[in-house]
């Protein structure tokens, strides 16, 4: 059974690599954890996820608005691109270039599209991230420790 | 959910907190900062120290983080306090650790690598409090810093202060000139880059900050560290009246054993 989760989260794991969710910033993540910090890509992860949840939520907000302020917009656009980067969220920070570029232009529009797009890609990722963290914590440990040696 | 190797059940587990975390207060610094003891050191009295600041493995090195993105901090922190930044030799500081086990029986991690203090703020406001400098004034409140920081790493988009102006309100200080700055930006703009230089900053990191980008940050590390030594150096040596000759080779058997900055005086 613990081989059939391990096999599974390797699998997770690698096909979010593999389909760009992931880069290899997040790799440099892994590396940070050890026995002094056991916890840290779980830590790092959820505050990213937190983080996330609250920016995308002004997002929408701000774009609700009659008149919107895209200058406003954009520095929020540009919070999400920092801390996804950060994590090596990659395909959602990439998501996050284009929003910034609607933003320079004025599209409310492109901006709304953009929006629809980031926050499906960020919910897809932080249910990927809750299955890695939530339910596979002990054999995510294992993982790392081993994928250290293959990387 | 579907994998490449077949559907994972999920099950969502009681009790575990997903969306909700305790945040990091604003300041968040970790271990116990070096305060007041630099003052008590200057005065020459004799003070007997907490077990948990005498210990030899304990920070060399204070960094102030600032950046107001709450993942950025955990990031730069575990980065910080990760590399290794010592200037001196592995031996002494093994000869530390064991002599600090024995007398005080303080478990090591066993790492020399983890020296490195570090305050995260989220702002260049609360950066400027925390070095005693504020708004309208170049030279803090009191005549010392409270603690020793041996460089300052800034975010440069911030609300409010941004990195740069954080970088020039610290040259403007006489007092906090001296203290190495490093800007850190996502953006790489060539002119902003410039900008900081030429305002005074010592290194510009590209974010995604990375392990391999610390090793820039040592030497400025280090060269603030000895001139901190040095200072300090110069502020026992004026208060030498009180030192006899017997505690002037106490002092340089200690300056072999203990390389920790913070060493009791007696006068």
């Amino acid at each position: 059974m613990a081989a059939a989760l391990t096999n599974q989260l390797h699998a997770l794991v690698n096909n979010m690599f593999a389909t760009g969710l992931l880069d290899d910033q997040f790799q440099q993540l892994q590396m940070l954890q050890d026995s002094s910090a056991p916890d840290f890509v779980s830590e790092v992860v959820t505050l990213f996820c937190d983080d996330g949840e609250r920016i995308i939520g002004e997002l929408a907000r701000q774009l609700d608005k009659p008149n919107v302020d895209f200058d406003r917009v954009d520095s929020f656009a540009h919070q999400l691109k920092g801390s996804s980067a950060s994590v090596g969220a990659q395909q959602v920070k990439n998501t996050c270039i284009q929003f910034r570029e609607f933003c320079q232009q004025r599209s409310r529009d492109g901006c709304l599209k953009t929006l629809d797009l980031v926050r499906t890609e960020f919910y897809d990722l932080r249910n990927k991230f809750q299955v890695m963290l939530q339910v596979l914590p002990n054999v995510l440990k294992i993982h790392l420790t081993l994928s250290i040696e293959f990387h | 959910m579907m994998l490449p190797d077949g559907p994972i059940l999920v099950e969502s587990i009681p009790g575990k907190i997903w969306s909700k975390s305790a945040r990091d207060p604003a300041f968040h610094e970790s271990p116990p900062v070096l305060s007041s003891h630099r003052s008590t050191i200057r005065g020459g009295r004799s003070i007997s120290l907490p077990s948990s600041m005498a210990v030899a493995t304990e920070a060399q090195f204070h960094v102030l983080a600032v950046d107001d993105s709450l993942p950025d901090r955990k990031l730069i922190e575990r980065l910080l306090k990760t590399s290794s930044f010592q200037g001196t030799t592995r031996f002494s500081l093994l000869l530390a650790a064991l002599l600090s086990q024995l007398l005080w029986g303080l478990a090591s991690d066993g790492r020399f690598g983890s020296v490195c203090a570090v305050t995260a703020v989220d702002s260049g406001s609360k950066a400027l409090e925390f070095l005693g400098l504020h708004d309208h004034e170049e030279s803090p409140i009191s005549d010392q810093l409270d603690v020793a920081v041996n460089l300052i790493i800034t975010d440069y988009c911030m609300p409010g202060m941004t990195g740069y102006d954080l970088l020039k309100k610290i040259k403007e200080s006489s007092y906090l000139r001296d203290i190495p700055v490093v800007i850190m930006s996502s953006d790489n703009i060539p002119s902003r880059i410039n900008r900081c230089l030429e305002e005074g900053a010592d290194e510009f990191l590209l974010k995604p900050v990375r392990l391999s980008d610390m090793s820039k940050l040592k030497p400025h590390i280090l060269k603030s560290r000895c001139k901190e030594h040095y200072e300090q150096e110069q502020h026992l040596q004026s208060n030498s009246s009180c030192i006899s000759r017997d505690s002037h080779k106490r002092k340089a058997a200690d300056d072999e054993i203990l390389p920790s900055t913070i060493r009791p005086r007696h006068c």
